[in-house]
């Protein structure tokens, strides 16, 4: 009997509909197989599904690999949902190296009871990710955890890219004084959308969330620009996490003009009404870049022929942090005051008034 | 209003120009032979002062006093252990409450984020109806809300608790810990250490706006006549702030205490009828209610009517009103009158911070040693 008839055996093809995860879908049985080629045939190929496809071409560079787990909730939320999420997460942390991603790997946790129907749409979204980035996902797993263990499915994914032979490693240790920072558009898009869906707020605008793949970006940026020093993404923690991180591990301030900094009139509105700060929100379509001073301004003209750049702006600069003081990050008010942009404490919670 | 308008307005009344000019106004009004030394009640508007890096702005001799007005900060820490001792003894009850309440620790420096971690069902809400939905959605389960805030939040408590009672709902209960705002300014103006020993001289008072804009700012005329202080009910963007000090100055000036409205565009003499009403049918005053950094302050707390008393958690679970002390070293109850500053603190971000906090005004965003704390962590004196 062929493997198709074999697994035709089992029974009929998955309810897509109505069904459910259940314990056997993880045995690595038959079901287990039946799921795979299901619902993720169309990401790993259906062709793929015994073969051993993970013998992979390595150009000439020097490998970059990474990781990154995504336990979002909601799964699906405006502008985006945990499978593109969990593509463009890792593209961009490979991207944030200088790398150019090449592979990905992928491996769902799901919970028992997790609908069929939400794990086919994941899957779609997976598949169109795989097209509008051109990165493939080399290979997958699944495992099904009980009941109550788990929170829907939880996503993580690895990936390997190359640093072309040309390309000098980016490194913390290349930041010097009068280095100027850039953000390639609007911070805190994520942040709302999630936030806003999780407190069930009926905005009237709706903000999607900014997930996107920034790994064109980089390598325009990175092609055209000798001056870039430093890529970083600020995601959890935000700008104001991100910046922090830099200055506490180079020992430089940074000052920042918070009239410069982009930010959606919606987000604005709606962290006004949270009670949070937009510098502290989550941001996955979003590039903090740091460059020589000299060639700060072709770099920002570069970044806005790009589509996912087309909102540069230069917000600030890195500066010598004064003797007696820790190294900090500043934001000048528009009313010429100055304070200080902390990290963000504990979780951000709203406040009540 | 739609959220673009809002954000028209606020941007208005952010105007550079705008606070620019209110700025040089106000350095041109003080006198330089004379100290303004002006507390501010509301925990707003401490966090709008450091927000928008105010502080830097005015004038030297204008000192801002950072009141008692956090709900959280002045929360005693027993009434804190009471609900950790209630989930103890009555694991079933799924606990809600504001995520400002999730971080403050007990006297065992344990709090809600710890004590979810322990599996105690602990929710963050971000209004109390949706703890009345939890409760409609879990019948077999006794919900608890556990309901902080100034007049500006216990109107929604109240309207829960209306619906509650419209609907014969049995497992929902409230462990009612609102707080009243005029009699803890008045207790801070009466306090002997502020008055008598004149270790500090209150000039006047940037009034709540929120709250006044429950209350109205009628509330407020008595104290200024009798205490001869001048107070300005604000609003919370930097034009507000800045106009409301003006007047306040002009005001010490002239020698002319009054109550004077600067947030018209929310705050009227009487305040919102309909929820003064809902709040006198629905709540009756506590003789007392022990302030954290004030002590006890008469009829300054909010509890269940009789008629309400089939949701009040403190009578269906028995709550008790557990006694702890504050920390030997910690300054909260003095800067919180203006007796001192953060950085007169030993435990100020040493043993004392955000992530760990010891004393009150540590808590939340609002309080004022997490202000300074955030925004001008090298110096805890002068921002």
């Amino acid at each position: 009997m062929s493997l198709e008839k074999s697994i035709r055996s089992i029974g009929p093809r998955l309810n897509l509909e109505t069904g459910l995860i259940d314990m056997t879908h993880g045995s690595g049985g038959k079901n287990s197989y039946q799921l795979v080629k299901e619902i993720f045939s169309d990401v790993f190929g259906s062709a793929h599904l015994m073969d051993k496809n993970n013998y992979l071409k390595a150009p000439v560079g020097d490998l970059v690999m990474t990781t990154d787990s995504f336990v979002v909730s909601p799964l699906f939320f405006p502008g985006g949902d945990i499978g593109s999420l969990s593509m463009h997460g890792t593209i961009n942390d490979l991207a944030m190296c200088g790398a150019q991603p090449l592979y990905l790997t992928i491996s769902f946790i799901i919970e028992e009871g997790f609908p069929l129907k939400d794990l086919l749409r994941i899957s779609k979204s997976l598949k169109k990710t795989q097209e509008d980035t051109g990165i493939k996902i080399q290979s997958g797993d699944t495992k099904v955890v009980e009941r109550g263990k788990g929170d829907g499915v939880f996503i993580t994914t690895t990936g390997v890219g190359i640093l072309p032979p040309s390309r000098q490693p980016l490194s913390l240790q290349a930041i010097k004084p009068k280095d100027v920072i850039l953000v390639n558009g609007p911070l805190g898009d994520h942040g709302i959308a999630i936030l806003a869906h999780r407190a069930h707020l009926d905005f009237e605008t709706q903000i999607q969330s900014d997930s996107a793949a920034l790994h064109t970006l980089t390598e325009q940026m990175l092609t055209k620009c000798s001056g870039l020093r430093y890529l970083q993404d600020p995601t959890r923690g935000g700008l104001s996490g991100c910046l922090n991180e830099i200055s506490y591990a180079t020992g430089l301030s940074i000052e920042l003009d918070s009239k410069k900094i982009p930010l959606r009139t919606d987000v604005r509105a709606a962290c006004e009404l949270l009670g949070i700060d937009p510098l502290v929100l989550a941001n996955e379509g979003k590039l903090v870049a740091i460059c020589s001073a000299d060639c700060a301004e072709d770099l920002l003209r570069e970044m806005k022929t790009h589509s996912l750049g087309q909102n540069a702006a230069i917000i600030g600069t890195v500066v010598e942090s004064v003797e007696s003081q820790t190294p900090r990050v500043t934001l000048r008010t528009p009313y010429g005051g100055q304070k200080i942009l902390n990290w963000l404490s504990g979780d951000q919670l709203p406040r009540i008034c | 209003m739609n959220q673009q308008t809002k954000i028209k307005l606020f941007d208005e009344f952010s105007e550079p120009a705008a606070v620019e000019a209110l700025v040089s106004e106000l350095h041109l009004q003080t006198q330089s032979d004379r100290q303004y030394s002006l507390m501010e009640f509301c925990g707003g508007h401490t966090h709008a002062l450091f927000r928008y890096g105010l502080k830097s702005l005015l004038p030297t001799n204008i000192r801002m006093i950072h009141g008692p007005g956090c709900p959280v900060c002045v929360l005693p820490r027993g009434r804190i252990d009471s609900v950790i001792e209630l989930l103890e003894r009555h694991p079933e009850i799924i606990l809600c409450t504001y995520a400002d309440l999730m971080r403050v620790p007990g006297s065992r420096q344990i709090n809600f984020i710890k004590l979810k971690a322990q599996g105690k069902n602990i929710q963050m809400v971000y209004s109390p109806f949706d703890a009345l939905v939890l409760a409609e959605k879990n019948p077999e389960k006794n919900i608890v809300f556990l309901a902080i805030g100034f007049e500006t939040t216990a109107p929604a408590t109240a309207t829960a608790l209306q619906m509650a009672k419209a609907k014969n709902t049995k497992n929902f209960f409230v462990y009612c810990l609102h707080l009243l705002t005029p009699p803890a300014v008045q207790q801070v103006i009466d306090a002997p250490d502020v008055r008598k020993m004149g270790s500090v001289v209150i000039d006047g008072f940037i009034g709540p706006g929120h709250v006044s804009a429950i209350i109205g700012s009628e509330p407020f005329e008595a104290f200024a006549k009798e205490y001869q202080k001048p107070v300005v009910i604000a609003g919370f963007t930097p034009v507000d702030m800045l106009q409301s000090l003006l007047m306040l100055v002009q005001m010490i000036n002239l020698g002319q205490p009054q109550v004077m409205n600067q947030y018209t565009r929310s705050v009227s003499k009487k305040g919102n009828a309909k929820a003064k009403e809902i709040l006198s049918q629905v709540f009756t005053l506590r003789n007392n209610f022990d302030w954290r950094g004030l002590g006890q302050v008469p009829s300054s707390a909010y509890q269940l009517s009789p008629s309400f008393k089939e949701f009040d958690a403190e009578i269906k679970f028995n709550i008790q009103d557990l006694q702890a002390k504050d920390h030997v070293a910690c300054l909260c109850g003095h800067i919180i009158r203006g007796l001192k500053q953060p950085s007169d603190c030993k435990l100020f971000g040493k043993a004392c911070t955000p992530d760990n906090p010891i004393g009150s005004c540590m808590v939340s965003s609002e309080g004022s040693c997490a202000a300074y704390f955030h925004y001008q962590p090298n110096n805890g004196s002068t921002p």
